[in-house]
């Protein structure tokens, strides 16, 4: 396999994908066969499945940033006291947080606010003020000097009722499980492209065990093995990214139709390409005709090696 | 141009079909291949081209060894060696002129249309240059195989049972295009059991020698012809 790659004449990749056949080479192969057909739908299924892989890929690697950067800067102090207490507490908390270093802004959350944040559970209308609700602080990161731990130790110490959350508990496993998301979209397309070169391969060797006659006629007129393989690897290379634009045509197509981002507002309805993204699914066509040109190659030259 | 040194040859499943060969086939020669079927004359001339490597002495053919010729330097060698089999086989999905010049095609070289008319007129074939090969008749076929044979001007022509499926007529013109590639300087080995060919090249005025397989050996059989 080392030795084929290193005797690869990359000009032949390039001529085996859109170059003209000025020596007639491709025509020594006959031109039917449901091979060819099962080539390119095979292609082009492969091609369909990466860009939804990519386009898993992008939306997770989006997910995770978002989750991180929201809440990354934000810390939370809710402050919960019996009635006649809380706000005592709450404007000691305040004391404690205007002194504190590296906290850009604190700001108690307003009733309405805290009203939307329990609209989910309580419905709209609920009477905020009629409920024992702790009161919520929002805390604004400003540097490098905001201590959390810090902060948290004095506020357990001076303001019992009070409890910082810095959302590490929720952030992390969120982050976390969006990234491996975004490796799995990546491990996807490693597996689409190691089934597409098996499929090309197989393909391969069928067309040549089904073109035996043409190979014993090439062999008797002192055709190389490369130069054998070089009419099948020429075929399938065309195939497979003939196949594969199609593929991605349809699959940036399925996309494209995708319910939008707004209109429901979840996960999966987030999944797509943004801007310059929508460049990337165009690298598929061409990089399955590498993987049809490198997998006919290989299973050519073993095929033809094989036999005396 | 094709020497052996204590050549033998066996397939898997038998014991020695040729053993201890020692001849040679000078270059311009003219042999005939004679020996009943079975002998071994398709080994022999599978040999000749390196389809077949000798199970052990030394077969030395444009004075390279053949049993230390790479893949590739077999095909190379094939190219100096033009082939005619009794069922010559074609691509039947192209036509007959680019049959005939498909040598040149899996060599990279360029296609001369002019060469390509006259060698196919040398053989009779001009008018079948756009048919396809199931439309030929046997004779047409082998004598399209000819063309194919000598369009890369191989120094070696062989030639196995080249009549077989021919008739007189159609037996004497091929054998007279292979005595002309004789003239031209090319060596001609024909492996036959047609005693009649063999008589029938006495007529045409050629140095012709005579094979003889006989008991797994090839041995020059008597005078010239």
């Amino acid at each position: 396999m080392r030795a084929d790659l290193r005797n690869v004449d990359w000009r032949s990749l390039w001529r085996g994908l859109i170059g003209r056949d000025n020596a007639g080479t491709g025509r020594i192969v006959p031109p039917t066969g449901v091979t060819a057909q099962l080539t390119l739908l095979t292609a082009g299924a492969m091609a369909f499945l990466a860009v939804f892989a990519l386009a898993l890929s992008f939306a997770t690697g989006r997910l995770a940033e978002r989750w991180s950067a929201s809440l990354a800067q934000t810390v939370t102090v809710r402050v919960s006291a019996p009635a006649d207490e809380i706000e005592a507490q709450t404007g000691r908390v305040m004391g404690i947080l205007d002194q504190t270093p590296g906290i850009a802004e604190a700001r108690m959350l307003p009733s309405d606010e805290v009203a939307d944040l329990l609209t989910p559970w309580f419905g709209p209308d609920v009477p905020v003020e009629a409920l024992p609700v702790p009161k919520l602080i929002e805390i604004r990161e400003g540097g490098d000097a905001f201590d959390a731990e810090g902060l948290r130790l004095r506020l357990e110490a001076e303001v019992p009722g009070a409890v910082l959350d810095d959302h590490t508990r929720w952030r992390e496993p969120l982050v976390s499980a969006a990234r491996r998301l975004r490796v799995l979209g990546v491990v996807s397309l490693g597996l689409i492209a190691a089934a597409g070169a098996a499929m090309m391969a197989l393909a391969a060797q069928s067309s040549l065990a089904a073109n035996g006659q043409v190979i014993r006629v090439l062999r008797l007129i002192g055709a190389r093995d490369v130069t054998i393989a070089q009419a099948f690897v020429r075929r399938f290379t065309r195939r497979a990214a003939l196949g594969a634009a199609g593929g991605t045509v349809l699959g940036m197509l399925a996309i494209a139709f995708l319910p939008g981002m707004d209109e429901a507002g979840g996960f999966l309805t987030g999944l797509g390409f943004r801007g310059w993204g929508w460049l990337w699914p165009l690298l598929i066509p061409p990089l399955a005709a590498c993987v049809g040109f490198f997998a006919t190659r290989w299973a050519a030259l073993r095929m033809l090696r094989a036999v005396p | 141009m094709i020497e052996m040194q204590d050549v033998s040859f066996g397939y898997r499943e038998g014991g020695d079909l040729l053993s201890e060969m020692n001849l040679t086939l000078p270059a311009g020669s003219f042999h005939f291949l004679t020996g009943p079927s079975g002998s071994g004359k398709t080994t022999f001339l599978r040999l000749c081209y390196a389809d077949l490597l000798p199970s052990s002495g030394s077969l030395t053919a444009f004075g390279h060894d053949v049993s230390g010729l790479s893949r590739d330097g077999i095909a190379m060698l094939r190219r100096k060696v033009g082939v005619l089999h009794q069922d010559a086989q074609f691509l039947d999905h192209l036509p007959v002129a680019e049959n005939v010049a498909l040598p040149l095609t899996v060599a990279s070289q360029p296609v001369d249309m002019q060469a390509l008319k006259e060698l196919l007129g040398w053989v009779g074939m001009s008018g079948h240059a756009r048919a396809l090969p199931p439309s030929l008749s046997g004779g047409e076929r082998q004598r399209a195989a000819l063309a194919r044979a000598v369009i890369m001007s191989p120094d070696f022509v062989l030639a196995d049972e080249p009549t077989g499926n021919l008739d007189w007529d159609m037996s004497l013109r091929l054998l007279q295009l292979l005595v002309e590639l004789n003239r031209s300087g090319k060596t001609v080995l024909i492996a036959t059991h047609d005693m009649d060919l063999i008589r029938a090249a006495r007529q045409m005025d050629v140095q012709a020698r005579s094979l003889r397989i006989s008991g797994r050996k090839v041995q020059l059989a008597g005078a010239d012809l």
